[in-house]
């Protein structure tokens, strides 16, 4: 019996079928890179978050079995984010940011990305290349550039005052929740044309033209084909610059530095820096990606579709 | 004379309001940064007012041009040396775990493509937090500087090379590695004789991706950093664009700005000169974007 288990057939056929360990090897220093830095940090923070805090120092003393855990650093920052916390004004200024950036940037991003990828030619490529270049050029430097202009004797306030027609000094950069709305959108714009130019450019455009032999007017067309066709598109692009918006606090930083505008972001990044609310911040950016984590494995899973439909 | 209606209705008018659109945001985004570009070669010491042209801010002025001012070139040197290594180590490391998980089939690799793809898309300040927590509160043999720093910007950039490289190997199948296979080739001949050069585009387009990132990147650098002196270009913006700037700031981003965009034009014409005549490889700059 145990002889014809034994064929010497299955050499010839593993060529094929048997797993070579070639593979395993080539993808094991990535594993474990990821294991080490990603995986493993992830729970230091969930030690510190549910440790204790040295009573003398205000260091975090990090409890690392999970049956010790004490959640006192976890609920105190739960209670400061309910109604009437310390925190809430904050959680409800990002939300508001957010959503109005958002919605502007989409309102900016559609019809650029919808026009590039409508456009062919000599003149496409260059576009392109405009369009993508904010990619290359450092966020910092971006802000920078709009703190030279509005700065109180920049050439915001001299424009507006057209050559001392008018008598402008606003304070631009203390505080002003337009600017750093605004300067969240000058920001995130570019991550969100990319995402949708990449999704329009796909959309056929034999389907566009039927709507319209078919006798469906533009705005009808647009709203009962296009828009319903690059929903997915419109989803991802948004879920790319909202959750990134979340955490951002150095929008805030540079255009506004006032505690009048502070995000999330800000106080965790605050946090962070003072002794003894290690934890704190740690519970903070734990609730952070609860709240994007749900987003997250939507979008993996939209375009895990999504590449199972175009391969 | 067409009423505007009658233009309205047209179905062939050409389409001004998106052109409108476009043109005014192309303006919009790259104007501020160009008058900034300006700034840095103005005489004076205003940021605002335009007082002649001049290298001052570069290399003129004795003690606070870039050149001179030893917190400014140092900044712009830590972003360089951040931006090479975390490149070199960042793409082989993304590239060959993106093959290994491509072709080994089972959970473990499918988990590990999961994880690849949580650290691509989570908060960064997240990950930041949380390795400054490890290495402040952990006996690491490393310590916030450099090594932390290019440590966090290969876990952070990991995720870039391995997602352009798996979309490639789904393009290109495993028809010609099994050709190979089938005229005699060991598995690692085949793979370095075949699918490597197969992938070379990708390859390529990922590490000019990587590095434009990487000297761009600011939340990890910056909790990463320890002290003033491993600070790159963007924190350093960051910490003094609101205290007391010069114009030497402004062509401290502007050296920056520079240097991105000659990596990102010799890459593009490198890429551009690899996939010519090559239709499986993503055309022209879109795909070179990252779109994969």
């Amino acid at each position: 019996m145990a002889v014809t288990e034994t064929p010497p057939q299955p050499a010839k056929v593993a060529g094929r079928t048997r797993i070579s360990p070639l593979w395993p090897a080539l993808a094991m220093p990535g594993i474990i890179w990821l294991l080490v830095f990603f995986l493993a940090p992830m729970y230091v923070v969930l030690a510190i978050v549910f440790g204790q805090v040295d009573p003398i120092f205000r260091t975090p003393v990090p409890v690392w079995n999970p049956l010790q855990w004490d959640p006192t650093q976890f609920t105190y920052v739960l209670s400061r984010i309910g109604p009437g916390g310390a925190y809430g004004p904050a959680l409800i200024r990002t939300g508001v940011y957010v959503l109005i950036a958002s919605v502007l940037c989409l309102l900016i991003a559609f019809p650029v990305a919808y026009y590039v990828a409508r456009l062919s030619g000599r003149w496409a490529g260059i576009l392109l290349a405009a369009l993508i270049a904010p990619f290359w050029i450092s966020y910092m430097m971006r802000m920078l550039a709009w703190v030279n202009l509005l700065q109180d004797d920049g050439w915001v306030n001299r424009i507006a005052s057209m050559g001392g027609l008018f008598d402008v000094h606003v304070h631009w950069l203390t505080g002003q929740p337009v600017v750093v709305v605004l300067g969240l959108v000058y920001g995130y714009v570019p991550y969100m044309i990319l995402p949708l130019y990449a999704g329009l450019d796909r959309l056929p455009q034999s389907t566009l033209e039927a709507a319209r032999d078919l006798g469906a007017n533009r705005a009808a067309s647009f709203w009962r084909v296009t828009l319903p066709m690059c929903r997915p598109t419109i989803v991802a692009a948004v879920l790319l610059t909202c959750l990134p918006m979340l955490g951002d606090y150095f929008t805030s930083d540079m255009l506004s530095a006032s505690p009048k505008t502070a995000m999330v972001g800000n106080l965790i990044n605050d946090s962070v820096q003072s002794p003894g609310q290690t934890g704190q911040a740690g519970a903070f950016v734990m609730l952070v990606l609860l709240a994007t984590v749900l987003p997250m494995f939507y979008y993996v899973r939209v375009t895990a579709r999504a590449d199972e439909v175009s391969t | 004379m067409r009423g505007p209606v009658a233009w309205w209705n047209d179905p062939w008018r050409p389409p001004r309001v998106l052109v409108a659109v476009t043109v005014g945001y192309l303006v919009w985004s790259l104007l501020p940064v160009l008058i900034a570009v300006m700034f840095s070669f103005n005489d004076g010491k205003s940021r605002t007012t335009w007082q002649g042209f001049s290298f001052r801010w570069y290399w003129g002025d004795e003690t606070r041009s870039v050149w001179h001012d030893a917190t400014l070139h140092q900044a712009l040197w830590q972003t360089l040396k951040l931006g090479v290594i975390a490149t070199l180590i960042t793409v082989p490391l993304g590239v060959i775990f993106a093959i290994g998980i491509d072709r080994w089939r089972g959970r473990l690799p499918s988990g590990a493509n999961m994880l690849m793809l949580v650290s691509f898309v989570i908060p960064e300040v997240l990950l930041a937090v949380a390795l400054l927590f490890a290495i402040t509160s952990l006996a690491l043999p490393i310590r916030l500087g450099t090594s932390a720093q290019v440590i966090g910007l290969i876990t952070f950039q990991i995720a870039y090379p391995a997602v352009l490289v798996r979309a490639r190997l789904a393009t290109i199948g495993n028809q010609y590695e099994e050709a190979a296979m089938d005229l005699g080739a060991s598995p690692m001949q085949a793979l370095r004789r075949v699918t490597v050069p197969m992938l070379f585009p990708a390859i390529f387009a990922s590490t000019v991706l990587v590095f434009a990132d990487v000297i761009d990147n600011f939340v990890l650098v910056r909790y990463l950093s320890g002290n003033s002196s491993t600070e790159p270009v963007s924190v350093k913006i960051y910490n003094t664009a609101r205290a007391a700037p010069t114009p030497a700031l402004n062509a401290l981003a502007t050296l920056l700005l520079a240097a991105a965009l000659l990596a990102v034009t010799v890459g593009y014409l490198v890429y551009r000169r690899m996939t010519r005549g090559d239709h499986t490889a993503g055309k022209g700059i879109a795909a070179f974007a990252g779109e994969a």
